[in-house]
């Protein structure tokens, strides 16, 4: 299990628990303000974009090159951007805080 | 009518041109457009709103230009930021209620009773007799009214104020103009809990909206969800009665249903292109481009370009990544986007239900002429007989 906290547009935190499931599915189905997941998790919509906590950077990995190009035209945009749909959930993310991108 | 070709089969018409040049040239009432094709460039171009601006004059943006018979902006798609950011914001909301629980159940309730209507049926016309209907009804919920309104909608027949690929009708334009002007006035003097009403009382930049901004977002919202819905709807029926087994597959396995939805989005793209002003002498695909000149963003091509999509022509109904760009890109992207999905979603999910297989009888194709390319974008009319599921 991994516990994951994310960090709204209005400085809320929100911890929550999963098994698997991507980022931005554990988001959607708790409501999570700020990550509409519209796509339904296929790297469409860009709104799952959050920041990732740069000591967790490594073990989420870089974006793959799909997932960049609608990054890199994103305005909040930064070293740690990742889509949550394309961040699957394992126990080595439990500890995670993600900033939810403006 | 009919050829060879499969009936679902939305071939790409911009694959030569899009891998050699990268764009194509549309003639427009003197008014010519420069049509971007590869996902990048639309992409950039999207984004860049301040050198490709949506807020020019009224209807410009729109391909082939309707200056000539409106004047109206719609709201917030004929507007740039900072203007519309705020217009996003205080329309978002509404635009989001499509993923509340009530808001499905009244959809699940609707697919279901209209499928009901055709399943007993030798065969139906789907474009007349199912999408059209399908998307009236389904609007009375985006707009929160009665279910009687839509009987109005449906009278108006499938284009509300233009024909695809034919001139465009001014006449037709006023029939919905009128219509919204005295929705508008029935609002201002009874207030309910519509659309209507919700915009009257809005509090936009510390003020109330005008007639004339009220007007923009319900213009936008009956025109820019109707023919992109009945097509969408239309052609999702045309593909799974060609392909059983995906029907098959969308029984077995629903949760398949959203990513079904956006590779079927994706595939037909049922808005071809959107255009923009250029704002100053630029380039655009190694290519110069003045000022008060305008380019278009080529979603249907964008769709296909196989620097991204791998077998890009083929339907590939799990694709687990697809970054299309059928509801636009960025700023603009589609306002009713969410609406639109949960259709499909619930289409998809009510036929996998209710019918066991399809048959095309007949059917007549709706092509899009845009310059050199002949784009077949739907039908004008396909004639379907359902089969029911019997467990």
């Amino acid at each position: 299990m991994a516990r994951i906290t994310y960090i709204t547009n209005t400085d809320e935190s929100i911890t929550l628990e999963a098994f698997s499931g991507s980022l931005m599915e554990l988001a959607v189905q708790n409501g999570v303000p700020g990550i509409d997941g519209d796509c339904g998790g296929v790297c469409s919509c860009a709104t799952c974009h959050v920041h990732v906590a740069p000591e967790y950077m490594a073990i989420v990995g870089e974006p793959e090159e799909i997932e960049m190009d609608m990054l890199e035209l994103n305005d909040d945009v930064d070293e740690y951007s990742r889509l949550g749909c394309q961040v699957q959930i394992s126990e080595a993310l439990d500890g995670i805080t993600l900033t939810v991108a403006r | 009518m009919n050829n060879n070709r499969r009936a679902s089969q939305f071939d790409d018409p911009f694959e030569e041109v899009r891998e050699k040049a990268g764009f194509g040239e549309v003639a427009d009432q003197d008014d010519p457009v420069m049509m971007l094709l590869r996902l990048k460039d639309v992409r950039k171009t999207a984004h860049n709103w301040k050198t490709f601006r949506s807020g020019a004059t009224p209807g410009r943006i729109v391909v082939p230009s309707e200056v000539n018979i409106r004047e109206t902006r719609q709201v917030p798609f004929e507007v740039d930021p900072p203007e519309h950011t705020d217009y996003r914001a205080l329309l978002e909301p509404w635009f989001r209620r499509p993923n509340e629980q009530a808001y499905q159940e009244k959809l699940t309730a609707l697919v279901s009773e209209l499928l009901d209507e055709v399943l007993h049926r030798d065969k139906v016309e789907v474009v007349g007799e199912f999408a059209l209907k399908l998307q009236s009804r389904a609007l009375t919920l985006l707009l929160n009214v009665p279910m009687e309104k839509s009987e109005t909608w449906i009278s108006w027949g499938t284009h509300v104020f233009r024909s695809e690929g034919e001139a465009l009708d001014a006449g037709k334009a006023a029939i919905l103009y009128d219509y919204i002007d005295n929705q508008i006035e029935n609002a201002s003097r009874n207030p309910g809990d519509d659309l209507y009403s919700v915009l009257l009382f809005a509090d936009y930049q510390g003020r109330k909206l005008t007639r004339e901004e009220v007007k923009g977002v319900m213009v936008l919202t009956f025109a820019g969800g109707r023919d992109t819905v009945i097509n969408a709807v239309t052609n999702s029926i045309a593909y799974l009665a060609e392909h059983p087994e995906h029907l098959e597959r969308l029984r077995n396995e629903p949760e398949m249903v959203g990513k079904a939805v956006e590779e079927l989005v994706r595939y037909f793209a049922p808005l071809t292109h959107m255009g923009r002003v250029v704002s100053e002498d630029t380039e655009v695909c190694s290519h110069a481009v003045k000022a008060d000149t305008r380019v278009s963003l080529c979603w249907a091509s964008a769709n296909r370009d196989a620097g991204t999509f791998e077998k890009p022509n083929e339907v590939v109904l799990d694709r687990k990544i697809n970054p299309h760009v059928s509801f636009g890109f960025s700023h603009h992207n589609c306002l009713g986007a969410t609406h639109a999905r949960q259709i499909l979603r619930h289409l998809l999910v009510g036929l996998s239900q209710k019918v066991s297989s399809m048959k095309i009888r007949n059917y007549e194709e709706n092509i899009e002429e845009w310059g050199e390319f002949r784009r077949k974008v739907g039908f004008h009319k396909i004639e379907v007989a359902f089969e029911a599921f019997t467990k």
